[in-house]
Order: C-alpha cells, then sequence, then structure tokens
C-alpha cells in the first residue's frame, strides 16, 4: 500500500512538471513564433528605398523614412526629459530619503504612475501639454506625455541598482572627506551605470513602442516632410502601422509587414542590449 | 572654496529632493486634468442617460455600460489565459527549470512584455481573427474573444515577472523542511511554495489584471468595435467596444469642449480610477506580507 501511495506521487508529480513545462512551452512559443513571423514576412518588403523613401500613393507605396525619424525624435525627447528627472528620483530614493509617510507615498505614487492604461496618458497629454499649456499637436507634447509614462521603469530600476551598491562604498567616500553629493556622483552613480542604462533603455523601449499617448498629443496620419521643430506633429512607426493596417484600404500588404518589422527590430534591438549591459554587469560585479 | 563647495551640494540636494517629489506631483496632476475635463459630463450629460446601454455620441446617447462591459468581459477573458499560463510559467522559472533554461526564458519573457501592443493588434487582425473565425465558425473573427487571446499576451509577462520574484523569495529552508519530510517536488511546489508566496502572486494577478484592463492599442484593433451590452456568453465571441478603445478611437474626432469630449475624459477618470484601486490593494498586499514575513523570519 505505501509502496503503491509512493509509485503513485511520483507519477502525480511527473504529470504536474510535464504539464507545468508545457504551459511554459505554449506561453513562450508564440513570442519566438511572433518574431520569426515577422521577420520573415517583412524581410522581403525591406530594402534600402523602403527606409530612406517617403511614402506615396497615399501611403500605398514607397518608404517609411518619417516613421522612423519620427520615432527616433520622439525616443530622444522622451529621454531627454525622463532621464535626469527619473535618476534624480530615484538618487532621492536610494540615498536621502528616510522612511516615513511621505517616502510611502511617494512610492505608491510611482506603483500608480505604472498602472495608469496609456491612453489615459494620452488624454492627460492632450489636457495638459496640447491644449492648457498649448504646445499644440507636437514632438513636445507627445515627449512629454510619454517621459511621465517611463518615469516609473527608470526610477524603479535605477533605485534598484543604486540600493545594489555596497553601503561600504559610501562610508569609505565620505571617511576620506568627500561630501554625500560627490560621494554619489563619483562612487556610487559610477557603481550602478550598468543598472541603471538597462532600466533607462528598457524605458525608452516601452515609449517607443506605444501609439495610444501619442494619439492625440504629436501623431500626424501623414506627412509630406520631416518636422523641422519640436513644435511639429510628426509620423511615427507604431501610429503609422496602426494607421495603414486599420485606416487605409487596399494597403498593400508587404509594406504593412515591413513596417511592423522595422518597428520590431527598432524595439527589440533596444531590449536586447539592455539585456546585454546588464548580464554583463553582474558578470563583472566583483562585490 | 569651502563655501562655494557646500552652496552647490546644497543646491544639488533640493533638486534632488525635488524630482523625489515629481511623482506625487505628476499623479495629481494627471487626476485634476482629468477631473477638469471630465467633470462637466456630470451635468451635461443626467446619470440615468450615462448609465444607460446606448452609446451612440452622434446622436447624444452617452451610455458608458456598453463599454464598461465590454472591458470587463474582454479582460475576464484575457485574466482567464494569462493567470494559469503565467503562474505556470512563473512556477517553471522557478522551481523546476534547470538554470540554462531559466537564463533563456526570463529574457524571452521580458522580451514579450516588450512588443509594441500595436504589432500584437497587427498580427490578430491579419493571422488570429481570419483563423478564429474558420476555426469557430463565427460570422467575424474580430470578437471580445479575439482580444482577450492577444491581451493575454501581454498580460502574461506581468504574471509570470511579479509571480516569480515572490516564488523567489520564498526561503529555501521552507522548501527542505519539506523534503526532509519526505515530500516530493511537486507536493512541496503546491502545498509549501506557492502557498507561502500566495500574497505575491496575488499581486501578480491583480497587476496583470490592472495591465488588461488598461490596454487600448490591441483591443481597438482586434474586438470589432461595436458598443453593445455583453453581458451574456455568447458576447465573447461577438463584437464589443471597451472603455479603452473608445477613447482612443473618438477622442480624434471630436470638439474640443463638447460633451462628448467631455464624456471621453469621464470615460478615462473611470480607468484612472480603476487603475489606482487596483494598485493600490495590489501595494497594501505585498506590503503586509511583507511584514508578515519578518516577524516569522525574526
Amino acid at each position: 500500500m505505501m509502496k503503491l501511495f509512493a509509485r503513485n506521487r511520483h507519477t502525480v508529480q511527473r504529470i504536474g512538471f510535464s504539464l507545468i513545462t508545457l504551459m511554459a512551452v505554449v506561453t513562450v512559443l508564440p513570442i519566438v513564433g511572433t518574431v520569426i513571423f515577422i521577420l520573415f514576412k517583412g524581410g522581403s518588403a525591406v530594402s534600402w528605398e523602403f527606409l530612406t523613401g517617403f511614402p506615396h500613393d497615399g501611403m500605398r507605396a514607397g518608404g517609411i523614412l518619417p516613421a522612423i525619424i519620427g520615432t527616433l525624435y520622439l525616443t530622444i525627447g522622451t529621454a531627454i526629459f525622463s532621464v535626469p528627472l527619473g535618476i534624480a528620483a530615484a538618487i532621492y530614493l536610494a540615498e536621502y530619503a528616510k522612511e516615513n509617510r511621505l517616502t510611502r507615498l511617494i512610492r505608491l505614487a510611482i506603483i500608480n504612475l505604472a498602472g495608469i492604461p496609456s491612453v489615459v496618458y494620452g488624454l492627460f497629454g492632450l489636457g495638459l501639454f496640447v491644449l492648457f499649456l498649448q504646445f499644440g499637436t507636437s514632438i513636445l507634447a507627445a515627449s512629454l506625455t510619454l517621459s511621465i509614462m517611463t518615469l516609473p521603469v527608470i526610477i524603479s530600476t535605477a533605485e534598484e541598482s543604486l540600493r545594489s551598491v555596497p553601503q561600504s562604498f559610501r562610508t569609505v567616500s565620505i571617511s576620506l572627506g568627500a561630501t554625500r553629493w560627490q560621494t554619489i556622483r563619483r562612487i556610487v552613480l559610477k557603481e550602478a551605470l550598468p543598472g541603471i542604462l538597462t532600466g533607462v533603455i528598457l524605458g525608452l523601449e516601452r515609449a517607443a513602442g506605444e501609439t495610444a499617448p501619442i494619439l492625440f498629443t504629436g501623431a500626424a496620419f501623414f506627412l509630406p516632410r520631416l518636422p523641422g521643430s519640436p513644435f511639429d506633429a510628426t509620423m511615427a512607426l507604431p501610429y503609422h502601422l496602426f494607421v495603414i493596417s486599420t485606416q487605409v484600404p487596399e494597403m498593400p500588404i508587404q509594406i504593412q509587414y515591413g513596417t511592423a518589422l522595422v518597428l520590431l527590430v527598432f524595439v527589440l534591438t533596444m531590449n536586447v542590449v539592455a539585456t546585454v549591459i546588464r548580464s554583463r554587469a553582474r558578470a563583472r560585479r566583483q562585490w | 572654496m569651502e563655501k562655494s563647495l557646500s552652496f552647490r551640494e546644497f543646491i544639488i540636494t533640493r533638486l534632488i529632493q525635488t524630482s523625489g517629489y515629481s511623482a506625487v506631483l505628476f499623479v495629481l496632476l494627471i487626476f485634476f486634468f482629468l477631473l477638469r475635463e471630465g467633470l462637466p459630463t456630470i451635468s451635461e450629460v443626467d446619470t440615468s442617460s450615462l448609465m444607460g446601454v446606448r452609446w451612440y455620441p452622434i446622436e447624444s446617447y452617452f451610455g458608458i455600460l456598453p463599454l464598461i462591459t465590454g472591458s470587463l468581459i474582454v479582460t475576464l477573458g484575457a485574466a482567464l489565459i494569462a493567470v494559469p499560463f503565467g503562474i505556470g510559467t512563473a512556477v517553471y522559472i522557478s522551481e523546476i527549470a534547470p538554470r540554462w533554461m531559466r537564463e533563456i526564458l526570463k529574457p524571452l519573457v521580458e522580451l514579450l512584455g516588450g512588443l509594441p501592443s500595436v504589432v500584437l493588434g497587427f498580427l490578430g487582425i491579419l493571422v488570429v481573427s481570419p483563423y478564429l473565425r474558420v476555426f469557430l465558425d463565427l460570422p467575424t473573427g474580430l470578437t471580445a474573444f479575439t482580444g482577450s487571446l492577444l491581451l493575454g499576451g501581454i498580460a502574461v509577462p506581468t504574471v509570470v515577472s511579479v509571480a516569480e520574484d515572490a516564488l523567489d523569495a520564498v526561503p529555501r529552508a521552507y522548501r527542505e523542511g519539506a523534503w526532509a519530510l519526505g515530500a516530493t517536488n511537486w507536493q512541496t511546489i503546491w502545498r509549501v511554495t506557492l502557498p507561502a508566496a500566495k500574497s505575491g502572486v496575488l499581486t501578480a494577478i491583480m497587476l496583470g489584471v490592472g495591465r488588461a484592463i488598461g490596454e487600448t492599442m490591441t483591443v481597438m484593433m482586434v474586438t470589432g468595435n461595436a458598443p453593445v451590452l455583453a453581458i451574456k456568453l455568447g458576447s465573447l465571441f461577438s463584437p464589443v467596444r471597451t472603455m479603452t478603445a473608445t477613447i482612443a478611437a473618438e477622442m480624434g474626432e471630436v470638439a474640443n469642449g463638447s460633451t462628448h469630449y467631455h464624456v471621453l475624459f469621464f470615460i478615462g477618470m473611470v480607468l484612472f480610477l480603476i487603475s489606482l484601486i487596483v494598485n493600490v490593494i495590489a501595494s497594501t498586499v505585498v506590503f503586509r506580507a511583507k511584514k508578515r514575513a519578518e516577524r516569522i523570519l525574526s
């Protein structure tokens, strides 16, 4: 009886493990499948002309240069606002903040910022930047909207990375006569840099792929030329993909897959760079 | 020299402090602007019509009930997919997979989290929905179920990473104790590790659901966008329209300051409050659990 039971529970374990493994496979396979599928389908559409040309014939022919440049502008614009602010906020939380009610409130606010639906950021950007501050539908308004959305990702990863620097590094630096800020700038930030960089790239990756926040704050359906100033609206890869896959009738399927491919490569490159920076820093770390 | 150094230090400290407070400021600003543009709804549309079942803004029917049920049914479907698969994958990564497998799987799941939702929506239109239409013999492939399927994929990375952190945080001694009592790995997972990580897993589910209810582009592209009341089980296989998709689809066409404009902001306010509630509850669950764990271990 005991023996039967024993065999039985090992059978249960075998079945259970197979089931869980199967679930993991079912979860991961579509991810790999999606990426390969788009690389495969879009590959033939991507050419030098596609990457460097302007769309014509109602976007049914030509290239997607303005969308690529637009996404580049938006990503850079987002970085300009969110990177310094995010890192400074992380420094405050990791190095200065005491564990009190105010700090808990800040943490709660960060968690909430991370959870707010992207389209609500779009509404907020429309209300504050486009209408109230009168930036108009512009790269500036869209970048500001995206940076607030990116902020929680940057703050939380940067804080974690700052906290992982051993306390003794700070003690030694202070005891050598350095001020607090000198210690943070020359010792702590330097050691935490790879982790912070990873967070920054992951945050910007999200911003580059988002559509909803820029819908009413900076995205243009079609522009015959590149945006000339931060106060111009711009085309952007994710919005362009949305437009050509839902709003333009008789859109050649090749251009759709090609655009999806370029967006995917843009975003995945950032993802891979972030992962590589992190794993290399982990391997090299001596503390 | 000495004085200028301490002056600089003072300025920089103040700057950093202000940046630290900025998150609170932004949440307040977002709430303020949603209120500012959304609250006029209450005086412009009477409550009974706002709670009505008809959304047809051109003729001033602003019943948001179909949109709420649309969001709920799509999110429910997504949760039914994302929760078992997300937790299963988290258990696999943290408890079963060999080390090298873990090193491959974790970045892959993170990758899914980084896939732009518009790309998933695009594939939903071109691949998933035609297939579903034929396979399930439906008049259209653009249904709530299609949305749920893709949203499940979007919510999975959130569920996996939070649940996996929670499982990882269970002290090794718990597992060793179970093994010493003769439990198999499987029994240990079910009766010791998962229950010990319960609050973290709960947080994972809540954050996953929060992610799903707020998703915009994918649902707008694949759910068919028909604002009908979705309260029957069959609604899962017919077109619906969510709150997020309504805002995204209609905001571009309304006149600033019109009733329609205010109602869309009102819906945004509802979404904001939902995400606020989900996140506050999720974070207090974690907070309380952490305290309990500290008590047990000390």
